[in-house]
């Protein structure tokens, strides 16, 4: 199949897998909201469904061009803005058997999740407007430029990182920007005095299974093509979690007797974050591995987490910044040539390649910190980003959102429209 | 003895309970109620149906106490309950005719004094 011809087998992987990787982002509202209390879910499960709409939003008028389009070493140009040119030939886009609408469309998925990844530092005490504001800004100024580094023809790309899914670009971005924000936002209210605590762990536990499932989207579409990488990054993504599982719960089970239900779910998630830059360069029995190395670092910074003054709140500085900086670098060690057609790693005689990751983590993660802060600091000083402490106390729900998760009714009034009258009888009693 | 019913905001329950620890209350209830006490009531909107919400979460405690520790039971939670908003609660004192300790038998203040106290 000549390049620049349309492939119908990629064509129907790549829209198959935009659907999946869609799918994520509801997944991982249900994954933050079942961890915390019952006043604060639905604020929680919207902070990601909202990137649905104002990421998207940004994404399809300029965040798309800076990311992909060629533009220098560091952003892409605005060719693409406002969706000029994205059309249905192939050959445009960096993927060159699919229109290049559905490379636009795969793309945005990666780009809303990472946004939605943010808000786990966040929740439960930042004002739903100066929300709103800044996932729309964020994909533009932080999510834009990292993915030009890396895949849209940047400087780290050039240096020859590998990233297949997003192990920098998503991961390790996100878990920085989410650290950066629970440092401008400040801890939720009693902090430290008081514990909180998941208030509906089954959707934790369906959040991780929803996203595991449209990991393969991930993963896999990450090949851009219908090809034996897509069927190793998927494969990888089917081994990593389990292995990551196995270890993660022995690690509780030597900490506190226990394996629990919080841990499994989270491994789930960390062994696909650690996947994720691997997928479509490591042996299958090297990602199985490298899933439990990658429990091992993140359930530590966990545990350590919890005990520091930093609430940065579901723990996305654990699960994906050091989860993506474990996946990226070990990319570096288990790569083989023979497999992935592209790089050797450590183990196949290329030990460069760890120090090439290392930058590229080291890139990623300096800028998506330092960039979230100040614009953060900048969105503050027009905006006020936290909710009152009233607010916070009453929950997000009611006071952001007008609206409650699990509704009793007792003593609520129907409020009429101005003029019209209540009616005086029932229906029935109405027409006898 | 007392029984001391105190209505307080949800958020201020652990704030409530340290207190009495503190001034070192032991014997207690608490239950979520719901209740109006003159706050501003709350609008919600679902699709197109909008209400005025009047009932607020709040909790309940009950404490059975002898007559000496009232004074310090009540500030305590004033204390520890109050933000000054519309919505802090009711501290309640009720004469009590008889108490019990189901486990020995004992009546009335050696009921509500706590085991190890004397």
């Amino acid at each position: 199949m000549p390049p620049g011809q349309l492939n119908g087998a990629d064509q129907a992987w790549m829209m198959t897998s935009t659907a999946l990787v869609l799918l994520m982002t509801p997944a991982l509202g249900f994954f933050y909201g079942g961890m915390v209390g019952t006043k604060n879910v639905l604020n929680t499960i919207l902070m990601s469904f909202t990137t649905l709409g104002y990421s998207l939003v940004a994404w399809a008028l300029v965040a798309y061009s800076l990311a992909f389009s060629p533009g220098n070493a560091l952003i892409g140009d605005l060719r693409w803005a406002f969706l000029k040119g994205v059309d249905l030939a192939t050959g445009q886009s960096l993927g060159p058997t699919i229109s290049h609408v559905v490379y636009m469309a795969f793309q945005a998925t990666f780009a809303i999740i990472t946004t939605a990844l943010v808000s786990g530092g966040i929740v439960s005490r930042m004002r739903i407007k100066a929300y709103l504001i800044f996932i729309t800004l964020w994909i533009i100024v932080i999510y834009g430029p990292i993915a030009h580094w890396v895949w849209g023809g940047g400087w780290l790309g050039q240096l020859g990182a590998l990233d297949f899914a997003g192990g920098t670009v998503v991961h390790v971005n996100a878990g920085m920007g989410a650290l950066a924000a629970a440092l401008v936002l400040g801890n939720r209210t009693n902090y430290g005095r008081q514990a909180f605590l998941p208030g509906n762990v089954p959707f934790v536990l369906l959040g991780a299974a929803l996203l595991w499932f449209g990991w393969f989207g991930f993963n896999g579409g990450s090949a851009v093509a219908s090809n034996k990488y897509a069927a190793l990054a998927f494969t990888n993504t089917f081994l990593a979690p389990g292995g990551c599982m196995a270890i993660w719960s022995l690690l509780d089970l030597m900490r506190t007797g226990k394996v629990t239900a919080m841990g499994v779910a989270t491994a789930i998630v960390v062994g696909l974050v650690v996947i994720t830059p691997a997928s479509g360069f490591v042996p299958p029995f090297w990602g199985l591995v490298m899933g439990g190395i990658g429990a091992i670092p993140s359930y530590y910074v966990i545990v350590w987490r919890a005990r520091t003054r930093v609430d940065e709140s579901l723990d996305v500085f654990a699960g994906h910044a050091v989860g993506g900086a474990t996946g990226a670098i070990l990319t570096g060690v288990f790569a083989v040539k023979a497999w992935n057609g592209v790089q050797d790693g450590l183990i196949a005689g290329n030990p460069h390649q760890v120090l090439v990751q290392i930058i590229a983590v080291a890139g990623a993660a300096a800028y998506s910190f330092c960039g979230t802060f100040v614009l953060l600091k900048i969105i503050g000083a027009v905006s006020a980003l936290r909710a009152a402490p009233q607010e916070e106390a009453v929950g997000m729900d009611p006071t952001q959102h007008g609206e409650e998760a699990y509704t009793s009714g007792e003593g609520a009034i129907l409020v009429l429209p101005e003029g019209s009258e209540a009616p005086t009888l029932g229906p029935a009693e109405a027409k006898a | 003895m007392k029984l001391i019913v105190a209505i307080v905001r949800p958020d201020k329950v652990n704030d409530v309970l340290e207190a009495l620890y503190r001034v070192k209350v032991r014997g207690l209830s608490l239950s979520r109620v719901q209740g109006h006490g003159g706050e501003l009531e709350r609008v919600e909107t679902y699709r197109g149906t909008t209400v005025k919400v009047e009932l607020n979460e709040k909790v309940r405690f009950e404490i059975g106490v002898s007559d000496h520790f009232v004074e310090r039971t009540v500030r305590a939670i004033m204390a520890a309950a109050r933000t000054g908003e519309v919505g802090d609660g009711k501290i309640f004192v009720l004469p009590v005719e008889k108490v019990y300790r189901i486990r020995t038998g004992e009546e009335d203040t050696a009921a509500v004094t706590p085991v190890g106290v004397t």
